[in-house]
């Protein structure tokens, strides 16, 4: 009876969030017919999307699994470079990769073949670095994959591979988040999408996730948080979950340093460092470790706080003093909450 | 083939050395509450902040010297308790968090003050001065780093095996909550780890800022890594391994940066590939590589700990 | 009466001089913090001081404030698509930036998509205007500024082995030296070209390298904040090789790098102090009495290049907007080809794809003993 009870609260739950994203997007699409589509919103918008995706995707292997990785950068880094390398036009491969003679590759992928082929390869390296990283516990994984990141983010710079990647130089000229705004043949914009359509990728994605994360497969990864010896005597096979959800995590990554791509208008390993990755954690952690809402939430705040709010105060180089604090209250007060009874105490030594 | 490889092993010590003495707070306080201190190398950048602030506010320098390893303790000493003491009987993954918040904050602190701009290092006399040896020349602080570095180490290991504060260390390291109760204050024995490992970062700072004269907000990041990377390469907990293991990368980065030439000179290859781009990948590759082969690195002790 | 009404206005002013109607605005898109911070913030100090000179302009007939409002993009190409969208949202008239090319490229097509015009002060790599209407610039580029240098390391200093080093990722650094690795081996010289990552310290192995393939000389035209510690490094290995550099190492904190070592370091550069003395005297008068503009330009008063460009800059911006007749950004734009000015250093007018026709380089060197910068020769090419 009880149990009745619980699902029909959930389920009234799920239809309420199912129509307050509705009417975020119904209002995103209003506001951008109306609102002059260089307001700092959009931008806010954009960049929150992707961050939004690329927190839940971190948080899927904070949160859920348990498995403290910080190469999150590395994997977007892979994401948005597959994405630029297979999207920018033939034609103007000659001047984006004006020391390479135009590069090796010499055709375009339609942009969504190329996302999703962005997160299939940040899954298939996701599998590779898996297999010696995910048997290391804790602080050992987490150091272990910030090497990765900057592993690959060298790799990618290295000239030799300049025919393909560019060498450490940008990716640019590929399709933005602008060319999917509808424009008449005058190359006046008719509909404006450009907002629209990273909101719903993101979207998708993190559906995606969130039916995951209530699977089968999910309360697995969630029994292995809370105690992976119970969990393996559950018959749960620890390694093939943890890795499974890692490559999940990173294909999502991965999409999302796609997204980001896509929102910068060019891409260069350089951008990709460790700061990235904390931002990113920072951001899963003020928004709560296991939410997804949260996460979604404080991205949008996180990207509005640092790219707009409080830009202001760039003049008087005020945003590391002001941003702070606000930043270490919620770092603070999430870290603490953590302490709740159902953590297990993992400090011994 | 001797004189081409030597002036890389020489700037390679030198910053092994360096790296060395940050590794030792890495490893100490590691070795005591098993955290990543992230905020140690932002320790190490905020010791040249403080040294670049001092010497411009015109105190001799003399007196800067003592009074910034004085300043750093005590930075290292507030973080923990400001930031770790309370998360104490937190899960790890917490502590670990704050330890990286509070590398943020102290980035974005220096970045506030500073404004992002590089700041001059005060030159230090006589270790600032040119000094060639066996036909490469340099400055005299890569000489003397490596020699200051074993000296500190032999006085550390001397202190952790001779005094009390070193016995109760090693006790709190073995067993955290027994040595608790054996009636160890394991507050101030923490502290005592923090202000060691941090006053051991200044002096580090004041050797590598020496050395590469600018100190900006990320200029801790790499450093501290790298270090981080050179203790788990020893064996976590263990000082002699953390200065070894610094040894090790410090000289290999600087190989690999020449590697180029080395192979060139050597005929291996016909031209140059770059490699140098690998110099600071080289030092993770390393670091996973012990991890899958000897997770407990070259000194570590085996471990029964299955956290 | 008269004192209380102007403080009133005054305060206005300051106010509200967002909703004033009798404003224009001018974007400023330059770093002021990371690696290229300090050149950042010469460059700007170019403009604040044109501001101060000449804070209004009259467009159709009206007479309008100039107002700067800046955004940092940090030297960072992912900071800097959203620094730009915060000008356009500002609404400014025209941009001015930046310093490094990199960042000019990532904040190009926001200002490509809202129609603004871009002035490009020292940004000298081609991609930033090449295909782009929108992007002018008031520099010359990188192939000339290469091959000024090859010339100069070939035919003046004879050097036939030249040691390059960029920072990877770093779009100004890499097409410099490939454009001087071209013009150098046209020559009939040998070059080697090797990378760092960013954030590094140690440039011992590389003046090592360079030491031993035998390069005659070493050139590295990257950031001030690496340039100094490589003049520095190479002061303390005692190496025999010149350093060439770019218009970035024109700085004072280089030259102050340099003060007291045996390094000679050779620049290719916009302005050569004393070509203007109006100028000079004016802006050192300036920093004398502003301490912050003076920390600014690195704790002295020897003016560097990017500043005269900025100064440069903000003046052909006035133009524009007095030929357009009209603060909107797209008359700006329709009237930006046909501006001429003659500014501090020297004739600017602008070509086909946006670039100011520019002919000369000044070839400079630091005075190791006073760590001043000295004035070598021009350089033409032909």
């Amino acid at each position: 009876m009880s149990n009745n009870i619980a699902r029909k609260k959930i389920d009234s739950a799920t239809i309420i969030s199912a129509v307050i994203v509705l009417c975020i997007y119904v209002a995103a699409f209003v506001a951008e017919q109306f609102i002059a589509p260089t307001s700092m919103l959009f931008t806010v918008l954009k960049k929150g999307a992707t961050y939004a995706l690329v927190a839940v995707s971190m948080n899927l292997l904070n949160g859920f699994t348990g498995i403290f990785s910080l190469g999150q950068a590395g994997f977007m880094l892979i994401g948005a470079y597959v994405y630029g390398i297979f999207t920018v036009p033939v034609a103007e491969r000659i001047n984006v990769y004006q020391y390479y003679n135009g590069g090796l590759v010499q055709f375009v992928l339609p942009w969504f073949v190329a996302m999703a082929l962005s997160g299939l390869v940040a899954a298939f390296f996701a599998f590779l670095i898996g297999m010696p990283v995910l048997r290391l516990k804790s602080d050992y994984l987490a150091i272990a994959s910030l090497g990765f990141a900057e592993i690959i983010r060298a790799v990618m710079q290295w000239d030799k591979l300049g025919p393909i990647t560019n060498g450490s130089n940008m990716l640019r000229l590929f399709p933005s988040f602008n060319d999917f705004n509808i424009r008449a043949a005058d190359g006046h914009v008719v509909v404006y999408l450009s907002t629209l359509v990273p909101l719903l990728i993101a979207g998708v994605c993190i559906g995606v996730i969130i039916l995951l994360i209530n699977s089968t497969f999910g309360r697995a990864l969630k029994a292995i948080r809370d105690d992976e010896i119970a969990a393996e005597a559950m018959g749960i096979r620890l390694a093939s979950h943890k890795r499974l959800a890692f490559c999940i995590s990173s294909f999502f990554a991965g999409v999302g340093g796609a997204m980001l791509a896509m929102y910068q208008t060019t891409v260069q390993a350089k951008g990709f460092t460790t700061a990235m990755t904390y931002e990113i954690l920072l951001i899963v952690v003020i928004g709560g470790i296991g939410s997804v809402t949260g996460s979604c939430i404080s991205s949008f705040l996180f990207v509005a706080a640092s790219e707009w709010w409080l830009r202001f105060l760039d003049q008087k180089q005020m945003i590391g003093s002001f941003e702070v604090p606000l930043l270490r209250n919620g770092f603070r007060l999430v870290v603490l909450r953590r302490r709740g009874p159902n953590e297990r105490e993992r400090t011994s030594p | 083939m001797w004189n081409t490889i030597f002036p890389y092993l020489l700037t390679g010590i030198s910053v092994g050395g360096q790296y060395a003495l940050i590794a030792i707070g890495y490893t100490m306080v590691y070795g005591i509450l098993r955290l990543i201190n992230f905020a140690h190398g932002d320790v190490f950048m905020v010791a040249g902040i403080v040294m670049v602030y001092m010497a411009a506010s015109g105190l001799p320098l003399w007196l800067c010297l003592p009074l910034v390893l004085i300043v750093t303790a005590l930075v290292g000493f507030l973080i923990e308790r400001v930031a770790y003491k309370p998360l104490r009987n937190a899960p790890r993954m917490s502590a670990m968090i704050s330890a990286i918040g509070v590398s943020y904050t102290l980035q974005n602190l220096v970045l506030y003050i500073t404004g992002g701009l590089n700041q001059l290092y005060p030159t230090i006399p006589w270790i600032s001065d040119s000094v060639t040896i066996f036909g490469a020349t340099t400055k005299m602080v890569t000489v003397v780093t490596p020699v200051l570095t074993i000296l500190l180490v032999v006085a550390l290991v001397l202190l952790i095996n001779h005094t009390k504060i070193g016995m109760a260390m090693r006790a709190v390291s073995r067993d955290f909550e027994t040595s608790q109760l054996m009636g160890i204050k394991i507050n101030s024995v923490i502290s005592m780890t923090f202000v060691i490992g941090t006053f051991l970062a200044g002096v580090a700072s004041i050797l590598y800022f020496t050395n590469y004269t600018t100190v900006i907000q990320t200029s801790g990041a790499m450093p501290g890594l790298k270090a981080f990377v050179a203790a788990v390469f020893g064996g976590i907990g263990s000082i002699p391994g953390a200065v070894v293991g610094a040894f090790i990368i410090g000289i290999a980065e600087n190989i690999i940066k020449g590697l180029d030439i080395i192979l060139f000179k050597l005929g291996v290859i016909a031209a140059p590939i770059g490699l140098a781009t690998f110099s600071d990948a080289f030092t993770f590759a390393l670091l996973i590589v012990i991890l899958a082969v000897k997770p407990t690195g070259l000194f570590g002790e085996k471990t029964t700990d299955k956290v | 009466m008269k004192k209380v009404l102007a403080i009133a206005l005054a305060l206005m002013l300051v106010l509200c001089s967002a909703a004033m109607a009798e404003t224009v605005k001018i974007g400023v898109f330059e770093p002021a913090s990371g690696d290229s911070g300090a050149g950042g913030k010469q460059e700007m100090l170019g403009m604040q001081y044109a501001n101060k000179e000449t804070p209004t302009v009259e467009i159709g007939g009206a007479t309008y404030d100039v107002e700067l409002v800046y955004a940092d993009n940090g030297s960072d190409t992912t900071k800097a698509p959203s620094a730009a969208n915060s000008l356009v949202d500002a609404g400014v008239s025209v941009v001015l930036g930046s310093y490094g090319s990199g960042v000019s490229i990532a904040g190009s097509d926001i200002f490509k998509n809202a129609n603004i015009p871009a002035i490009g002060v020292t940004c000298t790599n081609p991609q930033v205007t090449a295909g782009n209407s929108h992007y002018f610039r008031v520099c010359f580029l990188d192939p000339f500024q290469g091959t000024v240098l090859a010339n100069y390391a070939s035919k003046e200093l004879g050097a036939t082995v030249a040691y390059t080093l960029g920072e990877l990722g770093n779009d100004y650094d890499q097409g410099l030296c490939t454009y001087f690795k071209q013009a150098f081996e046209a020559l009939g010289g040998t070059v080697m070209h090797e990378d760092f990552p960013t954030g590094t310290a140690d440039f011992n192995s590389y003046l090592t390298n360079a030491a031993g393939i035998g390069a005659q000389v070493f050139f590295c035209p990257v950031s001030i904040a690496y340039s100094t510690q490589i003049v520095q490094q190479a002061a303390s290995q005692g190496a025999t090789f010149p350093i060439l550099g770019g218009d970035t190492l024109d700085s004072n904190v280089v030259s102050n790098a340099a003060k007291g070592t045996n390094v000679n370091v050779v620049v290719t550069t916009f302005y050569q102090e004393g070509a203007n003395a109006d100028f000079d005297n004016g802006f050192k008068a300036w920093l004398a009495e502003d301490g912050e503009a003076l920390t600014n330009n690195g704790g002295n008063d020897i003016i560097a290049g990017v500043t005269a460009m900025g100064y440069d800059a903000y003046y052909v911006a006035l133009e524009a907007l007095k030929a357009a007749g009209s603060t909107d950004s797209a008359a700006v734009m329709a009237a930006l080809p046909a501006v001429t000015y003659d500014g501090v250093s020297g004739h600017i007018e602008f070509d086909d794809t946006g670039d100011a026709v520019r002919t000369t380089a000044y070839v400079k060197t630091v005075n190791n003993e006073t760590g001043d910068w000295e004035f070598l020769t021009e350089q033409t090419v032909d």
